[in-house]
């Protein structure tokens, strides 16, 4: 009786008859399933990723034709779910930055604009933006014979998409890239050459404009040099539809639009609390100490606003990731449209593809919280 | 003896007061501020007259049929016309009186707990409530005739997936932070996987497998209603996220607390229930609303596995023969409805912020 009163032991009895209930509700589904597969005659294992998918993709970052196993079906939505989350994450951080930085204006009008953007977009289901500009906006455009055109007919919007040149990398597109990547490299060079002479001596050196001349003029003297031929292919307007470029299609459109307008709004908020947590006695010590509010801002508030708003920053690119999935419901191929859709319609076999494409994101969301905590090791403020 | 005037106050001068003043200091005062300005002046011209022009000035409200619509704005006669659809979904319209009784009941539910000072009649209401309303809106007992879930849809069935899935996923939620928090090794591990787990995948994977897999879980003849299922898994979902919550909360409490309580010879359940719990959750309040917000919003996704919410109603509506090409219509209708419920929720979380704020500045 004594025994079962000691702390140790009854902890130990209560985990074990958890680990009991686990186990035996695991053997209990484990079991049903076993039975009703083979009632219904589904085939297990992973073969079906190796026999032909039999389907075409309306739009494939890979080669894949209809031929092609569903590994490479997988591998195709795979690849779409990640430039989607690429551009999301590119474009929701840059308009989250600036209405995060707008909400904080002290201009009257500005900062009203953007709490209402803010207040607005945050308060409306995601999926239910991803359809409105579905199908309200963009299926409202013109069809390719009116189509919209900006810049002499280069760029065209219309209701099978927005539809630009396309490029190869030739010669000339390489030495612009060239020029680009040398001008981040030098920019990075001079930047830490310029903190350390800071260091040592005080004498600061404002990288900034020296940058922006770099990333504008070296690509420039690249294209400059290397012959002035991009080899653009301009679409032209067929019997029916543009043949040539590049179109990007409405339904990519419609879900990044979505997804950064939607995710813009949480960056937003989490770059303002961050700025708005740097307490005010750092303001007013860096104005004693006679720094301009650029240096104050540059040098004390951003510091510091951005070690606050960087990891809630990362979990909202964790929830774009995660939210790139709502492309089922306009038909966009990411990995949940064609993987677990088709795939899973033509094989049967839900227990294997939706494992494998859980284990997808499981693997995503687990990368980006090592990348957190990586983050916040390396930015945690160091006490002397 | 000298006699002193009084002199009258001055007035503050002009420029320092007033309309101007406010306009030059807040809207003009540098170069800068005032090219902002006239961009943000340019961008509700922009936006705000053909919006109003659209929906208001040109739009129709009267009238029963699409012919009725000669304005060339919105025609809201379309939502006038389908508005029982977007309130119900296929709800026969002859038993629509018990979810309009269940509705009532609700407010009355909420404004008795008003009163209501003891937590233990509060559940039992609550609880009773549930039960009521479920065979309101179900039917199948006291002679009213059973409406399958198939015909469940609109407003009705968002309000009816966000409150299953809100009442549900609190006491799990609560019960697996518990483990979360707790010291024994194995509970702990059991627990982390299951959220780190849920919140790793997005909902609709989720929903995939509840609608697909959950059945083959089950021996052959127990079969689940769509609906359940939908209910099974958003309810599962959203306890992941409220356990992380209120997690937060309990680490916001100091171990005196729970030093204190065991002094007091409480037993565990005692120490978490009477004094953690209240505190822990004092501090998620906030937090809570947020997350059930966004349950509230997460609900759209159940047309996804075919269910007909309000958000899907739009497409059933507009697919009327009569009626084709509203959909713009729909979508700015239910637009508003989840604007304005979110955001309401999102002012009170901000009230209840300020409310439990014990250490304001």
């Amino acid at each position: 009786m004594g025994l079962l009163r000691n702390q140790k032991v009854r902890g130990f009895i209560f985990q074990l008859l958890s680990v009991i209930a686990v186990v035996a509700f695991l053997f209990y589904i484990g079991t049903n399933t076993m039975t009703n597969i083979e009632q219904r005659g589904i085939t297990t294992g992973f073969a079906f990723l190796d026999s032909t998918a039999g389907f075409g993709i309306d739009e494939s970052p890979i080669a894949y034709q209809e031929s092609d196993t569903h590994f490479r079906v997988f591998l195709v939505g795979l690849s779409n779910t990640i430039i989607v989350s690429l551009v999301g994450i590119i474009f929701a951080t840059i308009l989250g930055l600036i209405i995060g930085i707008l909400r904080l204006s002290k201009n009257y009008l500005v900062a009203k604009l953007a709490s209402a953007y803010i207040d607005i977009f945050r308060n409306i289901p995601l999926l239910l933006q991803i359809l409105f500009w579905y199908n309200v906006v963009l299926k409202a455009m013109p069809s390719p014979k009116e189509s919209f055109s900006f810049f002499n007919e280069t760029f065209f919007i219309n209701n099978r998409g927005f539809i630009m040149p396309d490029f190869s990398f030739n010669a000339t597109m390489l030495s612009i890239l060239a020029g680009f990547v040398i001008a981040v490299l030098a920019i990075y060079v001079l930047n830490r050459w310029a903190n350390n002479r800071q260091e040592l001596t005080g004498e600061t050196l404002s990288v900034l404009p020296i940058g922006f001349t770099l990333v504008l003029f070296l690509p420039l003297i690249g294209y400059v040099v290397s012959g002035t031929d991009l080899q653009l292919d301009y679409a032209t307007l067929g019997a029916f539809n543009f043949e040539g470029g590049k179109t990007i299609s409405p339904e990519f459109l419609a879900l990044t639009f979505a997804l950064v307008i939607y995710t813009a709004t949480f960056i937003a908020e989490a770059i303002r609390s961050g700025i708005e947590a740097v307490k005010t006695g750092q303001k007013e010590a860096s104005a004693s100490l006679g720094l301009t509010n650029y240096q104050a801002l540059k040098l004390v508030v951003l510091p510091q606003a951005i070690r606050i708003a960087i990891p809630p920053t990362i979990n909202q690119y964790l929830n774009l990731v995660k939210n790139s999935s709502l492309a089922a419901a306009i038909g966009y191929p990411d990995i949940v449209t064609i993987f677990s859709g088709t795939s899973l319609n033509q094989v049967g076999q839900a227990i294997e593809i939706i494992a494998i494409t859980m284990a997808v994101y499981l693997v995503v969301s687990l990368l980006v919280s090592a990348l957190l905590n990586y983050i916040n090791h390396k930015m945690k403020i160091k006490e002397r | 003896m000298a006699v002193f005037q009084t002199i009258q106050t001055q007035e503050a001068p002009s420029n320092t007061k007033g309309v101007a003043h406010w306009i030059r200091v807040n809207l003009f005062s540098t170069p800068a501020n005032i090219a902002m300005s006239f961009t943000a002046i340019a961008l509700l011209f922009w936006i705000i007259p053909p919006f109003v022009q659209w929906a208001y000035v040109d739009a129709n409200f009267v009238g029963d049929t699409r012919e009725d619509c000669t304005g060339g704005g919105a025609c809201w006669v379309f939502i006038k016309m389908k508005l029982d659809m977007f309130m119900y979904g296929f709800y026969p319209a002859i038993e629509v009186w018990r979810l309009k009784t269940a509705l009532v009941l609700f407010l009355f539910v909420i404004a008795a707990f008003k009163y209501l000072k003891n937590n233990k009649l509060i559940f039992l209401v609550f609880s009773l409530y549930m039960v009521v309303a479920y065979i309101l809106v179900s039917g199948g007992y006291f002679g009213l005739e059973t409406v399958p879930t198939n015909k469940w849809g609109g407003l009705m069935l968002t309000i009816v997936v966000a409150t299953v899935g809100i009442v549900f996923s609190f006491p799990i939620g609560i019960i697996i932070a518990f483990g979360r928090a707790s010291s024994l090794p194995v509970i702990r591990s059991i627990c982390v996987t299951y959220v780190e787990f849920i919140r790793g995948v997005p909902l609709i994977t989720i929903l995939f497998m509840s609608s697909i897999i959950l059945p083959l879980f089950f021996p052959e003849g127990m079969t689940f209603d769509k609906l359940l299922r939908a209910l099974i898994g958003i309810t599962f979902f959203q306890a992941a996220y409220v356990a992380e919550i209120i997690r937060g909360g309990l680490q916001s409490i100091p171990q005196g607390q729970y030093e204190a309580a065991d002094a007091q010879g409480f037993s565990y359940w005692q120490k978490m229930l009477l004094i953690i719990l209240p505190q822990a959750l004092k501090v998620a309040i906030p937090n809570l609303v947020g997350a059930f917000i966004s349950l509230l919003q997460d609900t759209t996704l159940v047309l996804i596995i075919g269910l007909f919410d309000l958000l899907a109603m739009v497409r059933v509506a507009s697919a009327d023969s009569s009626w084709i090409g509203m959909e713009t219509e729909g979508y700015v209708f239910v637009t508003f409805v989840f604007w304005a419920f979110c955001y309401f929720m999102s002012l009170y979380s901000k009230k209840l912020e300020y409310r439990y704020n014990t250490n304001l500045k």
